[in-house]
């Protein structure tokens, strides 16, 4: 069991969990990242290392609500646990001195660059942020990435915050402006990585970009994991999470990703149903309450 | 100890003994099975398992012993069989296995005890693996498993790996009074028992019962652990003060065949699907959330020939396959598979599609697989595993519609534990170089065995590496000898 030692929103449906896990935050590096099952019935999931503190023995995880298991995590507090979380997995990022580092971060997507990022600050990089959300509630860890970063950047979808469109325009801006890039880190989703990919490939910037395919063991075993680099099968969990942007295959990541999607969207309204039981169940016998999960 | 000079407890003389028939193992209908995930076989009764011990010739050199990777002493385990003295056969294989629930459901006793049993030159072999599994369940039903207690060594050993040989290590280790802690990556004990071999073939409450008696006698297990990410060898050694590390990682990546097609929506490792079922209990869904896809009245196919591969398509015609095919590209005869296993199979419907093998998986256009592109082979030289090389046929190509194929082919060795061990040396197909003998590797104080060592093999296998494992770093904690 691994306990909550703090729960807190970032942003509507996103989540920080300080978690006490002491082996994983000891040997936590940025890029990597945990697995976690919440209970016995439960899935196995990927999630973001945000930080760790290897003094406390903690690590920061940051969550998205979108299916069953992550509305579930999502609703945990402070105090509450988690049954197994297991890390660090997949290999850090590749941290060096390469002179101007683009390091853009997508919705949730921010919490796995920010580690990059400050990794890559201490490298002596000039790191230029870019992060990007859907609207103004749905930016997080813009003082953390600020605290980091010679220059931060931000858009939002909808222009309800800071300037209006993608992270891909600012990319483009900074290109044109003459901006002399070495590498450009992208963490996000799948379709924003694409887009930064096409963009930079022309311009010849490497480009580094994080994968997020389903996983079960984490360690290499099952091959669930398995994406198209170069035109060639590799495990993310073992030989990522961090591919070469303009050798992704992003279209098979789609494809795989939405492989269960009839399931999960049917695990979705199950588990939906229930909790409006359970909500049922409690307005009228309160002794039922510990029948039910 | 030897028994030789014993007299034969077995009121009948050899001739009458060849004559008694092997006793058949009770099976679940095959109709009925071939829907559920229940065992197979269904055991021996005490009066089965007597009948059965009564065939043992009590051979003055029993090459049963010599040919178990372990050496269980089976003349004596099958004598006290005969006088009734069940417990006392249990525990007698318990000096040499710490798994005989387990070992005698799985292993290919045809290859080894029973192979060499004399009986086989006349008649059919005696059933050691069904005697095995008869007493290991009795021990169980009775709950009267004796856990011995030692003077502890003041040893550490730190065992990587909770499946067959991490499992021997740790109950011949913690015999020999050594504090022992098993570290496991996934978040069940039990490695290839949990989530490779269903549950129709080994029940998981029967791995529990195993496991649960190898924590009464002391045994440490953390999960959760993945060493080499969690925690290195070399922090286990020096900061948390082990005296030796066992390493028993197993089988490690799924090997796939670099053909196109391989990345579509329903093609899977054997590894991946099996463990869906097996650990995650997919096929509970939606009672457990781990998803997988919906098999009911699906052709489903899996690619391979070995234990596994009998291991996924029997599994997924329990899930409701409408056909189940094997495509296998040698023959019959080269089948890696265990003799039992096939027959089962066999009644169960699976159709065998020998002398085949896929070159494409073909899609629909969005990313799903509909069927695989297979050519007939022919079997030409022997290649440099002995076996006849297959060879395609010309003109052979045809399509086999598909909506789930299942790769089980092999694996390759998992790099973790190598790569963040420095002075651990490989061999040129990254498996980790231990000695036969010690099972030592190139570390002062690190042994390895079982499938990281070997490639793919069994569990047994894997449990004889073990014992000689336990020997050798027992030897090397009293002595301090490398």
């Amino acid at each position: 069991m691994f306990k909550i030692i703090h729960a807190q929103f970032l942003a509507p449906g996103i989540k920080r969990f300080v978690i006490e896990a002491p082996r994983i935050a000891r040997k936590q590096k940025p890029g990597q990242f945990v697995i976690l099952r919440i209970y016995e019935e439960g899935e196995r999931i990927p999630v973001t290392i945000e930080n760790s503190d290897p003094e406390k023995g903690t690590i920061n995880i940051v969550v998205q609500a979108a299916g069953k298991t992550t509305t579930l995590l999502n609703s945990l507090e402070t105090g509450d646990s988690i049954l197994d979380v297991v890390g660090p997995l997949g290999k850090p990022s590749e941290i060096a001195n390469y002179g101007t580092v683009v390091v853009v971060g997508g919705g949730v997507g921010t919490a796995m660059a920010y580690p990059t990022a400050a990794a890559l600050k201490r490298a002596g990089n000039r790191v230029i942020s870019i992060v990007g959300a859907r609207n103004k509630e749905l930016v997080i860890l813009e003082p953390e990435m600020r605290g980091v970063s010679d220059a931060v950047m931000i858009t939002t979808d909808d222009g309800s915050y800071a300037d209006k469109g993608f992270v891909t325009d600012k990319l483009r801006q900074l290109i044109q402006n003459g901006t002399r890039i070495d590498l450009v880190v992208a963490v996000g989703p799948i379709v924003m990585m694409k887009a930064v990919s096409e963009l930079t490939r022309r311009e010849n910037i490497h480009t580094v970009v994080s994968l997020n395919p389903i996983m079960i063991d984490g360690t290499g075993m099952c091959g669930g994991c398995r994406v198209m680099i170069d035109g060639k099968s590799e495990f993310a969990c073992v030989d990522g999470p961090e591919f070469d942007g303009h050798k992704v295959n992003f279209e098979v990541l789609v494809q795989r990703n939405a492989m269960y999607r009839t399931a999960e969207q049917l695990s979705m309204e199950e588990f939906k149903r229930s909790r409006e039981a359970d909500h049922a169940c409690q307005a009228t016998s309160p002794e039922m309450q510990g029948a039910q999960r | 100890m030897t028994t030789t000079a014993k007299k034969s407890l077995n009121p009948l003389s050899p001739k009458e003994r060849i004559k008694v028939p092997r006793q058949l193992m009770p099976e679940q209908d095959a109709c009925e099975r071939a829907h559920t995930f229940t065992e197979v076989n269904l055991g021996y009764s005490a009066e089965l398992a007597q009948q059965e011990a009564l065939r043992c010739l009590e051979c003055a050199k029993p090459t049963c012993t010599d040919n178990c990777p372990v050496g269980i002493d089976v003349k004596e385990f099958v004598q006290r069989i005969v006088i009734g003295d069940f417990l006392g056969a249990a525990a007698k294989i318990r000096e040499a296995n710490v798994l005989p629930a387990v070992t005698g459901r799985v292993c290919p006793q045809e290859d080894q005890c029973e192979g060499k049993c004399l009986l086989s030159k006349k008649v059919k072999p005696l059933g050691i693996g069904y005697l095995e599994r008869f007493v290991a369940d009795y021990e169980q039903r009775m709950g009267t498993q004796v856990v011995p207690k030692v003077e502890p060594t003041g040893k550490k050993v730190a065992i990587v790996g909770s499946g067959p040989s991490g499992l021997t290590v740790a109950g011949d280790l913690i015999q020999k009074g050594h504090k022992v802690r098993v570290f496991e990556a996934l978040h069940e004990i039990g490695g290839v028992l949990v989530y490779g071999i269903p549950e129709f073939r080994l029940p998981k409450q029967i791995v529990r019962e195993q496991i649960d008696y190898m924590r009464a006698m002391g045994v440490e297990f953390e999960t959760d652990v993945v060493v080499g990410r969690t925690v290195t060898i070399d922090e286990l050694i020096e900061e948390e003060g082990y005296d030796a590390v066992f390493i028993g990682t197993g089988a490690g990546l799924p090997q796939f065949m670099n053909i196109p097609g391989e990345h579509l929506n329903g093609v899977y490792s054997a590894n991946e699907f099996l463990t869906r079922i097996n650990l995650m209990k997919a096929y509970k869904f939606p009672a457990y959330d781990e998803p997988m896809l919906d098999l009911h009245g699906k052709d489903v196919a899996v690619i391979g020939g070995g234990n596994t591969a009998l291991d996924a398509i029997r599994s997924a015609l329990r899930l409701g396959a409408r056909k189940a095919y094997v495509i296998y590209r040698r023959s019959d005869a080269e089948m890696p598979a265990r003799a039992e296993e096939v027959h089962h199979a066999q009644q169960e419907g699976i159709d065998f599609q020998m002398l085949t093998a896929p070159v494409e998986f073909l899609s629909d256009g969005k990313g799903w697989l509909t069927a695989a592109r297979c050519v007939r082979m022919e079997l030409g030289e022997p290649d440099a595993s002995g076996r006849r090389r297959p060879v395609p046929k010309e003109g052979s190509e045809f399509d086999l519609p598909l909506s789930v194929a299942v790769i089980a082919i092999g694996t390759s060795a998992n790099p973790i534990v190598q790569s963040t061990t420095p002075g651990l040396d490989t061999n040129k197909r990254g498996y980790i170089q231990a000695s036969e003998e010690t099972q030592r590797t190139t570390r002062k104080g690190v042994f390895a065995g079982g499938d990281i060592v070997t490639g793919s093999a069994t569990v047994i296998l894997a449990m004889g590496a073990g014992r000689r494992a336990a020997t050798s770093i027992h030897e090397y904690l009293t002595t301090g000898v490398w």
